[in-house]
């Protein structure tokens, strides 16, 4: 069965498969997720707010962008996003983005929602009692989220939050639908020119399997090593 | 902003020369509904399997079931698609290799048991965790009416355990729908992929991604409400 297989192809294109498609692949799933973080806070407080018509945004936007597909939400933004660069900046005609950009607004958007709805339950989760006990010092409603409500929510569900991202890293390879070189696109291109598909897919799944099992056991010893304390 | 907007669009004939740009639409919600109903209701019988094997006592079966749970998990779908679509025929022996390349609806068939399994995965989890939701004194109390093992779970911890997980499994069946998109890059004409055709052949960008949006939404509406329906059905008396 693997007497045909050519392992010399994956030496071949070690350096194209890693240094140019993981460090893509691992790029985006960092500042989509640092992103995504600040963005889905934002919007977890937004759907806290007292203000109604806050309230509601926040709601429908969370519940648009997780009842469809990522790959749709990728060609919308990959259409949008020139569209919206040009709007922000003034311009008169759509604005060329470049892959990188566009694939990270996209995810950042994308997983913000997936995000917030972690952070509002980290932020459900604090005792109300904490936050009455900061505005009876004296706190303002905001100083009372960053200071005490926020700290402990984000340190409750660091867990969580990181399962989402081995998710988000895993859901990066979708880029391929836009024929982005990430680790997959990469994988890809070489199996097309050197018709060696069943190689080349074999290992990216070893490769993605091995990280992703790697950083989910630390992320279970992590919640582990939380509960305790 | 210049960009002309034409909700006419619809109406006009597609470049088939048969369908509308709607007929294209409504075909690819066609197989986004055959795909998505398949490979769930193959993760439910894979999801249910693994998962009581996960539950029963013993060492071996956990982690023979946990194995199954974390291959599935950690491959992304889209790279699991290819290995299904591309990898698998060359594996098999020729004859058989060509046999499945040659099959009609190819990419249907294996979309369909690509997400079969990846589902399963996550089904398994929750059905795991919802046997064990059921208190334990309910297998105690079957076993000391003399049922085997077999019935315990037969007529106990799966009836019990299956309505405790209902919810979740709601949200696993939308998930179902939406990562059956995944299958248009190995050519599934799903409603994804339908969408990106009407915005190839009429350049109406955003019409095309908004009538995919709202009939994502339409769908997930539906089994949302479906659902409740069965879970209201199915509630036990006096809760769990």
């Amino acid at each position: 069965m693997f007497a045909a297989f050519d392992f010399d192809v994956i030496a071949r294109s070690w350096g194209y498969l890693f240094r140019v498609g993981m460090v893509f692949t691992l790029q985006l799933t960092v500042f989509a997720m640092a992103g995504g973080i600040v963005l889905g806070t934002l919007l977890a407080l937004m759907r806290q707010s007292g203000l109604k018509i806050v309230a509601f945004f926040a709601g429908a936007y969370v519940n648009l962008v997780r009842s469809v597909p990522l790959v749709l939400v990728i060609f919308w933004f990959y259409f949008l996003v020139p569209y919206l660069a040009a709007w922000v900046i003034g311009a008169a005609e759509p604005v060329e983005v470049g892959a990188f950009w566009s694939a990270l607004i996209t995810f950042t958007l994308f997983e913000a929602a997936y995000y917030c709805e972690i952070m509002r339950g980290g932020i459900l989760a604090v005792p109300r009692g904490q936050a009455a006990a900061a505005l009876a010092l004296g706190m303002g409603h905001w100083q009372a989220m960053r200071l005490i409500v926020l700290p402990q929510a984000f340190c409750h569900m660091i867990p969580v939050l990181l399962t989402q991202t081995i998710v988000l890293f895993q859901d990066v390879s979708l880029v391929y639908v836009l024929s982005i070189p990430d680790f997959v696109g990469a994988a890809s291109k070489v199996a097309q020119r050197d018709g060696r598909l069943v190689e080349m897919y074999s290992f990216v799944a070893l490769v993605y399997f091995v990280m992703c099992f790697a950083l989910s056991r630390m992320v279970l010893r992590l919640q582990r090593r939380i509960a305790i304390a | 902003m210049n960009y002309h907007w034409n909700w006419g669009i619809f109406f006009q004939l597609s470049p088939d020369g048969v369908h509308t740009y709607l007929g294209t639409l409504l075909a690819g919600l066609g197989w986004t509904v055959a795909t998505a109903l398949s490979a769930w209701l193959m993760a439910l019988a894979l999801g249910i399997a693994v998962g009581t094997v996960r539950s029963l006592p013993g060492a071996w079966p956990q982690r023979l079931a946990s194995g199954y749970v974390e291959l599935f998990r950690n491959i992304p779908l889209l790279v699991q698609m290819f290995l299904w679509f591309f990898v698998l025929p060359e594996l098999l022996p020729v004859a058989a290799g060509d046999a499945l390349k040659a099959l009609p609806n190819a990419s249907f068939l294996t979309a369909t048991i690509c997400l079969g399994f990846f589902t399963s995965a996550r089904v398994a989890v929750q059905v795991a965790a919802g046997i064990d939701a059921v208190a334990a004194c309910h297998k105690l109390a079957a076993r000391a009416l003399g049922m085997r093992l077999s019935q315990v779970y037969r007529f106990v911890l799966l009836p019990l355990g299956l309505r405790i997980v209902l919810p979740p499994l709601t949200s696993e069946f939308l998930n179902v729908i939406k990562n059956s998109s995944v299958a248009l890059t190995i050519g599934l004409m799903e409603l994804t992929a339908s969408a990106r055709a009407v915005q190839e052949f009429s350049f109406q960008v955003f019409e095309a991604f908004t009538a995919a949006t709202v009939i994502y939404l339409l769908v997930n509406l539906a089994t949302v409400t479906l659902m409740r329906v069965i879970e209201r059905r199915t509630a036990l008396v006096g809760g769990a």
